[in-house]
């Protein structure tokens, strides 16, 4: 499928990542020097040149623990850190309202006004950091480049692409269940009334034409639904009125509880049976040890719990323990280099008898020490 | 319009649930046997639910995608469906990696065609989509590249072989569809269709003739078919437009859906046409032919809402159109309607 989902995935759930970060660490009273950091350094690593030219590669989507995986990282590239009940809340509600995003988007490229709104917002984050903002900058630059000669049949594919990848989630979030967005069995409500998108008729005339093109007849037929005319377009250069609201912040301060979600236990598991691949181990090598990583100083370093209260958070981490098989997380709590390259390395291990299908004549057992020799040379 | 031409019959559980992906339905009727097969995609598997027609049985099978053992999750498939020759069914699966052809239930692959897959990553997805049978011998495949791979099949057996690779157009294919009416008069064979909405029209034989190519309008035409020479063509914008596929005249343009069309299927022999969207909808119209004036005409007759769903298969599950499956993104089961 699609060979360009990457940049904007990382640009849709890490901007959702920040916008929910940004909420809990003000619900928690966090000193704002912290807060700033912890927005700077995250975003830092987000837009670090290496890290978007790794995305921008034409490549197919990671898997869900992959993506999963370079996610938690990002989180933990600051000196907040996350424990796995809230990691887990987090990641769903950043996918979750990707994936309303993406079922909302009226034509397929307006997936690019949504990631734009992302951009936009995250530009005002570090809007006194010029450093960072320049980075950001530089790479809104490079995405327009890369995503505005795309064909609408290419859009169409990249979210189905992407749509294939969020299929079967339906984690409740509670802010989307308020606003009747999203149904008590955690499918999204779809409406059928509004304005059309850009480039579509309002649905209900026929049009008849004879052999010269002339038309000769035309009448109405009854739709359903109750659209209007298409608004106008949203800017796709790199500053302009957006229109479209999907993709904006929709946390407040004020209402904490927003940050709440519940699985329906009816989802699936984990559709892929295999570890990570060779290949995808590697790419994940090289996209985790680009990124800056903190000391673990516990003098300085804070926690942000995505619960109300940290027994809330307990609880929750017990009970996950026990149930859900569609995240199996590779667990980064920790931030030293070599911890992450232990952990790769024992994935790599988890190789061993599976079928070899590359044309690498190297047996199973070098698969670690090649991952860490890579990550020693970065 | 009849708002109570059809009514919802039960639905068909499926294992898993449906993916975005066009024309994700296919069903074959099996009257010798009293049972419709029908096949909805799920990433890298396809369902196949075979049900009796007392409603009684229903039995399951899942196809995997070939390689998806291979590298990552990268064998995701494009479209599955049936090809009715004269003496074989084929089931005919398009991947990111090729095409698997099976016999129709499902249960013996007896083709593989890998797709040439370039040595370093291209920006350009490789895959396959687009399945029609034509005539009595021929299966096409569509490429992402705009190619179109014509497979020879024999009465019986898997000697099945590569006859033509037809390079017309520039962009992905996105359907291609037979002349379906059964009516041996009828010049044009097939019609294929890409991401920018050009149209072919094809003769087939040893050699397949391109007889019209029909222009697009920069618009993905996700859906296509071909009945009674009149191609019938669906959007990304959500119109519906008939032509002559000789000669390209268009006979009538429908503002018919909202949102992006997944689906258009026809009941060759009573003239309806059903048509699906992401914006929630099917429709059912009606065509009429009249030779004298060479003028179609395009009817609507009923709506359906299938609420807070992408719709992304719709297919009528009899000749007549007397009763039509749905299938929509992340649902699992089969939708399906009856004539009152």
């Amino acid at each position: 499928m699609s060979m360009r989902t990457l940049p904007l995935v990382f640009i849709n759930l890490g901007g959702e990542m920040l916008y929910i970060l940004d909420q809990r660490l003000q619900t928690q009273n966090t000193a704002d020097d912290n807060t700033q950091k912890v927005m700077n350094d995250i975003i830092a690593t987000m837009f670090s040149k290496a890290f978007m030219e790794e995305l921008l590669k034409p490549q197919d989507l990671y898997s869900n623990r992959a993506l999963r995986t370079v996610l938690t990282r990002l989180a933990h590239a600051s000196i907040m850190r996350l424990n796995p009940a809230s990691m887990d809340r987090l990641y769903e509600l950043m996918v979750m309202a990707f994936k309303y995003q993406l079922l909302l988007c009226p034509r397929p490229r307006d997936l690019l006004i949504i990631s734009y709104n992302h951009i936009d917002a995250i530009r005002e984050f570090v809007r006194d950091t010029p450093s960072v903002l320049n980075q950001v900058d530089e790479t809104h630059r490079k995405i327009i480049e890369v995503y505005t000669p795309l064909s609408d049949g290419e859009f169409q594919l990249l979210r189905q692409t992407l749509l294939i990848f969020l299929q079967d989630m339906h984690v409740r979030v509670s802010l989307f269940l308020k606003d009747k967005v999203q149904n008590p069995n955690g499918r999204f409500a779809l409406s059928t009334t509004g304005p059309v998108p850009h480039g579509t008729e309002v649905p209900g005339l026929i049009r008849m034409f004879s052999g010269n093109g002339k038309e000769w007849k035309r009448w109405e037929f009854p739709t359903g639904g109750s659209y209007t005319s298409s608004i106008r377009v949203g800017s796709f250069e790199r500053f302009g009125d957006r229109v479209s609201r999907i993709g904006t912040n929709m946390y407040s301060v004020t209402q904490p509880e927003e940050t709440h979600t519940s699985k329906n236990y009816s989802q699936k598991a984990n559709s892929e049976p295999n570890p990570l691949a060779k290949e995808e181990l590697n790419l994940l090598a090289r996209l985790l040890g680009g990124m800056k990583v903190q000391n673990r100083n516990t003098e300085t370093g804070f926690r942000v719990n995505l619960f109300a209260t940290d027994q809330e958070e307990e609880e929750a981490g017990a009970s996950g323990a026990n149930g859900d098989q569609s995240f199996q997380v590779i667990n980064i709590q920790a931030t030293q280099d070599v911890q992450v390259n232990t952990e790769l390395a024992r994935i790599a291990g988890e190789f061993t008898g599976e079928p070899e299908q590359t044309e690498s004549p190297e047996g199973p057992s070098n698969k670690g020490d090649d991952l860490l020799a890579m990550m020693d040379e970065l | 319009m009849a708002s109570n031409m059809y009514h919802k019959e039960k639905s068909i559980q499926m294992k898993s649930s449906a993916s975005a992906l066009y024309n994700n339905l296919s069903v074959l009727r099996i009257a010798p046997r009293s049972l419709t097969y029908f096949t909805v995609v799920h990433a890298n598997m396809v369902n196949m639910v075979s049900a009796s027609w007392d409603g009684l049985n229903y039995s399951h099978r899942q196809l995997q995608s070939k390689e998806a053992n291979v590298a990552t999750s990268s064998s995701l498939i494009m479209q599955a469906a049936w090809c009715v020759l004269p003496s074989r069914d084929i089931l005919v699966l398009t991947s990111q990696k090729g095409i698997q052809m099976y016999e129709s239930d499902g249960s013996i692959m007896v083709y593989w065609h890998a797709l040439d897959t370039p040595e370093t990553q291209t920006a350009q997805a490789v895959f396959a989509r687009g399945i029609a049978a034509v005539r009595e011998k021929y299966i096409c495949v569509g490429i992402s590249s705009g190619s179109m791979l014509v497979f020879d099949v024999p009465i019986k057996g898997s000697n099945i072989t590569l006859s033509e690779v037809l390079e017309e157009h520039k962009e992905s294919i996105t359907d291609l569809a037979s002349e379906c009416s059964g009516s041996l008069e009828c010049i044009a064979d097939m019609v294929s269709a890409d991401d920018s909405g050009n149209l072919c029209v094809w003769k087939s034989g040893e050699d397949f003739q391109l007889l019209n190519k029909i222009p697009g309008f920069d618009m993905s035409c996700s859906s296509v078919k071909l009945w009674k020479g009149t191609v019938v063509a669906g959007y990304g914008t959500g119109q519906i437009r008939l032509y002559e596929a000789v000669t390209g005249i268009v006979h009538a343009e429908v503002n018919a859906h909202a949102r992006w069309i997944y689906s258009l299927d026809i009941a060759p022999f009573s003239g309806l046409l059903l048509s699906a969207a992401e914006d929630s909808l099917v429709r059912v119209w009606h065509l009429t032919m009249t030779p004298e004036t060479n003028s179609v005409e395009i009817v609507h007759m009923y709506n359906e809402c299938v609420t807070d769903t992408q719709i992304c298969g719709a297919k009528f599950c009899d000749g007549d159109g007397y009763a039509f499956a749905v299938t929509g993104y992340d649902l699992s089961e089969i939708i399906r309607y009856t004539q009152v």
